[in-house]
């Protein structure tokens, strides 16, 4: 493919631009913060555990979700059954809540008072011991295995169906489906899927220390946090903030060097295969895989609506205010988000992409506070920053889930390149027709997934937010902490709920179209 | 004609600027300004007295506010900050941004001195253990929770001021002797969590039997919530004291109104509104003024409480006994 002679077009110019844009937004609060620094800063002994511990927690975690993942997706692939659509949504309901909200979730099923210890209570066992790194993993696993189903079913869902029909009717086995189709995808798939889940994992703070269980489970960014706020030491901040990126880009090169471009032959636009043509053996695997999956994921949240139904109509009139306020975020931020991540995936899918991939993984990678920290010292001599809060937690958000819609976008690019883009030449088709007729039917599904995430992500977020406010700023994550340091922990749990609502409706609105794919 | 009319316009802008009030900035932590805290009444109070217009401004918790502030440096837009302790004042001090208060400081209602020349103390409480009242053998001192297999949730001091507080109460409490009660405590500690509120939400969902929090805590759930269920362990070493305090900052555009906010801030109307917004000690209110349900609270023996100074050089060596005892 890279040897066609390709023209550059306007989208893959942008593209290049605001890639540059993104990796400017991004290292440069870094710069900034390293620049305010007094000099001498030095990794201590503990800062070197800190980095031992979050690589060790994070590839746990990455590896895990990421196993898991695959017979869950397959599975949900490759089978119809009713309320398949829902399931899908809901499950990925974990992936965008705020962090301390779905830890509560967790702890109401797998917490010493939890559903499972006080069932085990009933028969005479102990409670269960969920504070430690197993803990840690485990809420890891619930946070990321929605993402890497949902980027596998992707994945499953694009194998062409003639491809399928024709391996039907060569009346394949199993292990050749697994072979011929299944594995090339996976090989192209799990390796991005890895690196954003172990990023991901990398960053973690509020999750490490709350599950970790003590001092032990110290990150990167809990060091990041101690510098900052602890000892002020803006050197040492911005030193543990390259060494995220340093991570980051090692994790990155290593795991690229695995990837494989994807080789999948062309179909034409039909609905995808019925996987279970092929899969009448798997019946009873799938059934176990969906049935684990859904109530590993869906149990937590159950709990979350259970307790916060009660308090959801009587929270104070500032939390409908601040949802008020997310909803317009979120929405404006996800916009923002396909706006940069489209003619980034379009520069992606066509050319090598090591460089790109490494800057679109970036903004994970980067702690929010340094981010935040260094966009206050470069605004603040030319403007009022906390004027600024709302905008630049909505450019930052969008920057933070550039990876996820990157990873779901250059896949389909790809293929609709593939399978189009000669017709399109043929056709003579350039500039917004080809993008227009031959590439925008292909990608829609990934498009309103990346979009869903990006707009759920958001709603969700409160890491830049927090450093900026003023109080009539209040996002609806930053009220629902608000209450939680008021006691009121009704009032919060009610505002944790409607956060989980308006989460999963912006996600389902975006998702449509990629459902609506799924589904058939 | 079109003159007239940009006359007109300037000189309405200009009346509205001569007209416009001062406006005085304070920064303060996140709960202080919420809908349900302290903040808008004590908003509404002193816009009635002052002919300015008071604006909040929330940055996480103390020692976000701190580093907040030492970020703006000289440029800061704010005129007060409130909402440091007696654990950060020290390093706020440093950083010489704050000037002295100069205030003739009326009689305070503290269980301790208070002479300080550039911050005033507006609100206080003791660091507690809290827990349910129906809890069996309830530890009365660090050596008997230590041997009792009471499970405790306590938070970050790396993260948090109430964390840093824990560190200086035991510090206060056993001088040389503190790493030893950490080692013993240190089976006890169910987790340590980022900040207060995820820890007290643990406690309150039944992750642990005691959470590190402040004697006036039971008083939220008594007069809030109706529900006498909560309490906090006396221990007999002690205990720390949190002092609140605000300063006023050198770089003020309006110094004068700062001061008149500083004065306000030990009266009545702002006192008042305390112990049922920020659930703590008014720092001048006598007592018999408290709301009904306080008088119900445990009331320390014993209050602990470094001066600033020594907080501040007690801080990194109470964190690496604390590092090592709990990273065995």
């Amino acid at each position: 493919m890279a040897d066609r002679a390709q023209p550059v077009t306007l989208l893959h110019a942008l593209g290049g631009f605001v890639a540059a844009g993104v990796a400017l937004a991004i290292l440069g609060p870094l710069v900034a913060v390293a620049l305010r620094a007094e000099a001498g800063a030095q990794l201590g002994a503990a800062d070197w555990s800190a980095i031992r511990f979050t690589l060790l927690q994070a590839l746990l975690s990455a590896v895990l979700s990421v196993g898991l993942a695959i017979p869950v997706a397959r599975a949900l692939a490759r089978r119809v059954f009713p309320g398949r659509r829902l399931l899908v949504t809901l499950m990925g309901a974990p992936f965008i809540l705020p962090v301390i909200v779905a830890v509560f979730g967790l702890l109401a099923v797998f917490g010493r008072n939890g559903w499972i210890s006080q069932a085990l209570g009933l028969i005479g066992l102990p409670p269960i011991e969920i504070y430690g790194l197993h803990g840690l993993v485990l809420a890891h696993i619930f946070f990321n295995l929605p993402l890497a189903v949902r980027l596998f079913l992707q994945g499953w869902l694009a194998i062409p169906a003639e491809r399928a029909r024709l391996a039907a009717s060569l009346g394949f086995t199993p292990r050749d489906i697994a072979r011929h189709f299944e594995w090339p995808m996976l090989r192209a798939t799990a390796p991005g899927a890895f690196l954003v889940i172990f990023l991901i994992c990398t960053t973690s703070f509020a999750v490490a220390l709350t599950l970790g269980g003590g001092p032990n489970a110290t990150t990167v960014e809990l060091a990041i946090y101690q510098a900052f706020r602890f000892d002020f030491d803006l050197g040492r901040a911005a030193m543990l903030g390259l060494v995220q990126v340093a991570i980051c880009a090692v994790a990155g090169l290593l795991v690229l060097r695995v990837a494989v471009p994807r080789v999948i032959g062309t179909g034409l636009d039909r609905p995808p295969m019925r996987w279970e043509a092929f899969a009448t053996r798997g019946r009873a695997s799938d059934a176990l895989a969906i049935t684990v999956a859904a109530l590993f994921l869906l149990l937590p949240l159950a709990a979350l609506v259970g307790k916060g139904l009660m308090a959801v109509t009587g929270v104070p009139v500032s939390v409908w205010e601040a949802a008020l306020r997310s909803l317009g975020l979120a929405i404006s931020s996800a916009a923002l988000a396909v706006a940069l991540a489209f003619p980034m995936a379009a520069l992606m899918a066509r050319r090598a992409r090591t460089g790109l991939e490494m800057i679109g993984a970036l903004s994970i990678a980067v702690s929010p506070l340094v981010i935040g920290t260094g966009a206050f010292l470069i605004l603040q001599p030319v403007a009022n920053p906390v004027s600024l809060a709302l905008p630049i937690t909505g450019l930052v958000n969008a920057m933070m889930s550039l990876p996820f819609l990157l990873r779901a976008l250059i896949p389909a690019l790809q293929e609709a390149e593939t399978s189009q883009g000669r017709l399109a030449d043929s056709l003579g088709l350039g500039g917004f027709n080809r993008l227009r007729h031959a590439i925008l039917p292909r990608v829609r599904g990934p498009l309103g997934f990346g979009a869903g995430l990006a707009a759920a992500l958001s709603m969700g977020d409160l890491g830049v937010i927090a450093l900026f406010s003023s109080p009539a700023q209040g996002t609806l994550p930053l009220e629902m902490y608000r209450l939680m340091g008021s006691y009121r922990t009704d009032d919060a749990q009610g505002a944790a709920l409607l956060l989980l609502c308006l989460s999963l409706a912006l996600f389902w609105a975006f998702d449509r179209g990629g459902r609506l794919r799924a589904a058939s | 004609m079109r003159h007239t009319i940009m006359a007109t316009a300037f000189s309405l802008i200009a009346a509205s600027a001569a007209a416009e009030t001062p406006v005085l900035s304070i920064y303060t932590y996140d709960s202080f300004v919420a809908d349900w805290g302290p903040g808008p009444l004590i908003e509404a109070a002193f816009e009635e007295t002052c002919d300015c217009d008071l604006q909040f401004t929330g940055a996480g918790d103390g020692a976000a506010l701190l580093a907040r502030i030492r970020l703006e440096g000289a440029h800061s837009d704010a005129d007060v900050v409130l909402g440091l302790d007696t654990n950060l004042m020290d390093a706020a001090e440093q950083t010489g941004l704050f000037a002295p208060h100069g205030i003739t400081v009326p009689e305070l209602d503290l269980p301790v001195g208070w002479e300080d020349q550039v911050f005033l103390p507006f609100d206080w409480g003791y660091f507690a253990f809290v827990y349910n009242t129906d809890m069996t053998d309830v530890p009365g001192s660090f050596t008997e929770l230590a041997a009792s297999d009471a499970r405790i949730v306590i938070q970050d001091p790396r993260s948090s001021t109430p964390g840093l507080g824990l560190l200086m109460w035991v510090s206060a409490a056993y001088g040389d002797a503190a790493a030893g009660i950490w080692e013993g405590l240190a089976d006890n500690v169910v987790t340590v969590t980022p900040g207060w509120s995820t820890a007290y939400d643990l406690f309150l969902e039944g992750e642990a039997d005691m959470v590190l929090s402040y004697t006036t805590s039971p008083a939220y759930h008594l007069i809030a919530e109706e529900d006498d269920s909560k309490a906090a362990a006396a221990f007999e070493e002690g205990h720390y004291l949190q002092v609140e305090v605000a300063g006023l900052l050198a770089n003020s555009d309006q110094p004068d109104l700062a001061r008149d906010f500083l004065a306000f801030m030990l009266t009545e109307p702002f006192q008042a509104v305390i112990p049922t917004t920020n659930w703590m000690y008014p720092a001048a209110l006598p007592a018999d003024h408290l709301p009904e349900g306080f008088e119900t609270l445990m009331t320390p023996d014993r209050a602990l409480l470094f001066d600033p100074a020594t907080a501040a050089a007690t801080r990194a060596e109470a964190l690496d006994i604390w590092l090592t005892a709990l990273s065995q």
